[in-house]
């Protein structure tokens, strides 16, 4: 493959694309999915042909659009159209009246907040081109950035550029991506491995299986790219089994890679081969703990193991292994083609780039939504996220999953990056983002978490293993009403214990949400042990005792 | 690097256990190829028995002991057999926060049955799910493979019910 025969093959799926008057694009990612978007799509395929305009109208199933919760989505691109809630029934109006525009159907506002405010570079494919065809790839820029690396670049200039670009890995601990990578490639000429971290265990997170079910072939040239510049020869994308479609998808896009020669042995004649195969995680949470993640791509129980030696050093079957989160690999095409200044050029002094986050919960827009760092929580709430539905008053939000911690209003104006939330007790994480209301109360959120971390704790540490536990049945009992003033300070006393001597990152952030609702919320523990009890969690109880009657 | 692996008799004369053995044999049988070999048999037979265990174990050379630990370790094996129909509540965060506890109890209330367990008449089994990522449409649930999303407790029940009695 060379750089002309990518043009090729882009110039040539350009035209075909042309000869379409329109592009109907219908979503048909996990969200969308679950709501009947397939139905959709094929009601829509079987109106084309029946009005005979199949020449004239593109159907094609392309990935997430964004805004979840007003799915099934589908777009006509060329009249800048974007339709929710469509259903089958839809299909002949939407066709009919696809040269004049139609006035039934309930659309979405493109230029509202939610699609203004947001910068696309990881999503920029996502919701536009057909993640199973390479082809769609290649037209938008694809695989140039792996072409140019190759034929063009050395090795250590794309570490350098990587390093100038000032990308820190997107899982959530914010290491610069072009120290790791550099670490890697001055290891010397033997046996190294690249990994793709695609065990998005927290709950309430979902932009790696977007990112991978909307646009596998990007994390793919990510990765080739990384595997050329540290050296490596093969690599693993270990994705949860939870994640069907995202296999499947990734399982094609390797194929089709493999047999344009972008993926393989000498890849455009070069020296340089890479190999990539899928590994299946089986639902444990500590997986995503880069050292657990090894353990479990060599067959064993998933326990992480001290750092150093880091995997950079010693890896995968003890070999030099780079270790990097899907959304980090999704930015470095990007940025080989774009270059490390345009990069450096978004986002905070330290924080660069855009982040993509999920976000949930009780605010109006649920979806998946990109912005760019130093954007404040209050502009992606209120804003991009539209507020609190039903006319309820904001508590808080909740970033970065189990190990992150709960936002309060006081603090909405906080800027997005990793060291401002950190400031304020909670983390960046992998971007899971729930908003809750006045209906949810804290203490019971921190019971959730902390139920969530005794159960994913591996129980290779003891702090971490009983820590958990213990914090959780003082939960329990503070929800329950029967806590008394000494078994929040003996709370207390463990967040900081459990922080301080947990042997991985599960641990040393399991405390998180309680010791940020602790300083936030202080309120609703002080109600629960005086005796008064929760009136959220009382309400609560009684509508589940109505339900089952 | 491994010595040479004699054949391994399959339990029964079940065919599935040749496409539980093409998995191993794909990876050289190498010991690392074990999770991938117990997502197979899952894949094939629904749940692990101690007879795929001794299988497993024995194709690719590893411990039983190790076979076991990490059949038990991660969440996404099971060692019991699943209900005709399964029901997969998400409980991750969106989902909890919009009343996927409601839809346990619901459940719990109708068919007796807790997270984990299986009706006495193997109809119908409840899991739960840590995130099914269908964070938008929260809360979720799995009803025999198909999405089900904004789902209160009434609606669930008529949905299990069409095929279940309770």
């Amino acid at each position: 493959m060379t750089i002309e025969e990518l043009r090729t093959i882009a110039e040539n799926e350009r035209q075909a694309r042309q000869k379409f008057q329109h592009h109907v694009c219908v979503c048909t990612a996990a969200g969308c999915l679950s709501s009947g978007a397939d139905q959709v799509r094929d009601a829509i395929k079987k109106e084309v042909a029946e009005a005979g305009m199949a020449g004239e109208v593109l159907v094609k199933s392309v990935g997430c659009m964004g805004l979840c919760s007003a799915g099934p989505l589908v777009s006509v691109e060329t009249e800048g159209q974007l339709f929710a809630s469509v259903t089958p029934e839809d299909a002949a109006e939407l066709v009919r009246s696809i040269d004049t525009g139609t006035t039934e159907l309930k659309r979405c506002d493109t230029s509202a907040p939610f699609f203004e405010r947001q910068r696309k570079i990881v999503l920029e494919n996502s919701g536009k081109i057909d993640p199973e065809r390479i082809e769609d790839y290649i037209a938008n820029d694809g695989y140039r950035a792996l072409v140019t690396a190759i034929t063009e670049m050395t090795p250590s200039e794309i570490v350098a550029l990587m390093v100038k670009s000032g990308l820190r890995g997107r899982g959530g601990a914010g290491y610069p991506t072009g120290l790791k990578w550099s670490t890697v490639a001055k290891t010397g000429e033997q046996a190294k491995y690249v990994i793709c971290n695609a065990d998005e265990g927290d709950p309430g997170a979902f932009m790696d299986r977007a990112v991978l079910e909307s646009d596998p072939h990007r994390v793919l040239e990510g990765m080739a790219i990384a595997a050329y510049a540290v050296g490596a020869q093969s690599g693993y994308i270990y994705v949860r089994a939870e994640y069907p479609l995202a296999v499947q998808h990734l399982k094609t896009a390797i194929k089709q890679a493999e047999r344009l020669g972008l993926l393989g042995n000498n890849i455009c004649n070069s020296r340089f081969s890479f190999h990539v195969d899928i590994r299946l995680g089986a639902g444990a949470f500590v997986c995503g703990e880069e050292t657990a993640l090894i353990a479990s791509i060599e067959g064993l129980r998933g326990t992480p193991r001290p750092r150093p030696p880091y995997p950079a050093q010693e890896g995968l079957w003890n070999c030099p292994t780079l270790i990097n989160n899907v959304e980090t690999f999704a930015n470095v095409a990007p940025i080989v083609r774009n270059g490390a200044a345009w990069f450096a050029a978004i986002g905070t002094e330290k924080s660069k780039g855009t982040k993509v986050f999920a976000l949930a919960g009780r605010v109006a827009n649920t979806g998946l939504i990109e912005v760019p760092m130093g954007i404040t929580l209050r502009e992606i709430i209120l804003q991009i996220g539209g507020g609190i539905p039903d006319g309820k008053r904001y508590k808080a939000v909740q970033t970065g999953g189990p190990s992150g911690g709960c936002v309060p209003e006081q603090h909405l104006d906080s800027p997005v990056d990793y060291e401002s939330l950190a400031r304020i007790g909670s983390i960046m994480g992998s971007g899971g983002m729930i908003v809750m209301d006045e209906t949810s109360c804290m203490v019971d959120v921190a019971r959730y978490f902390m139920e969530f971390c005794a159960s994913e704790s591996c129980g290779k540490c003891v702090p971490c293993r009983t820590g958990t536990g213990q914090m959780l049945a003082i939960l329990e009992k503070i929800t329950a009403g029967q806590a008394t003033a000494a078994d929040v300070a003996l709370l207390e006393e463990l967040c900081d214990l459990v922080k301080n001597t947990s042997l991985c990152g599960l641990g040393q952030s399991a405390p998180n949400p309680v010791v940020t609702t602790l300083k936030y919320f202080r309120d609703e523990y002080d109600r629960h042990i005086s005796g008064e009890g929760c009136p959220i969690c009382k309400e609560h109880a009684a509508s589940s005792a109505e339900v089952s009657q | 690097m491994q010595t040479y692996l004699g054949p391994v008799q399959p339990p029964t004369e079940d065919k599935r256990w040749k496409i539980v053995e093409a998995t191993a044999r794909r990876n050289g049988r190498e010991p690392h190829t074990l999770i991938e070999t117990l997502h197979t048999v899952q894949e094939c037979f629904g749940y692990l028995d101690e007879t795929a265990l001794r299988f497993v174990a024995s194709l690719l050379s590893v411990p039983l002991g190790r076979v076991y630990g990490v059949a038990t370790f991660y969440h996404f094996f099971t060692l019991k057999p699943q209900g005709k129909h399964t029901c997969v509540v998400c409980t991750g965060t969106a989902c909890y926060i919009k009343g996927a506890p409601a839809l346990l109890s619901a459940i719990e209330k109708t068919y007796g049955i807790k997270p984990g367990e299986t009706t006495a008449d193997g109809e119908l089994s409840v899991l739960t799910a840590r995130c099914l990522g269908s964070c938008g449409l929260a809360p979720a649930a799995v009803v025999d493979g198909a999405v089900v999303g904004r789902v209160g407790a009434p609606a669930l029940l008529a949905c299990l019910g069409k095929g279940i009695r309770p």
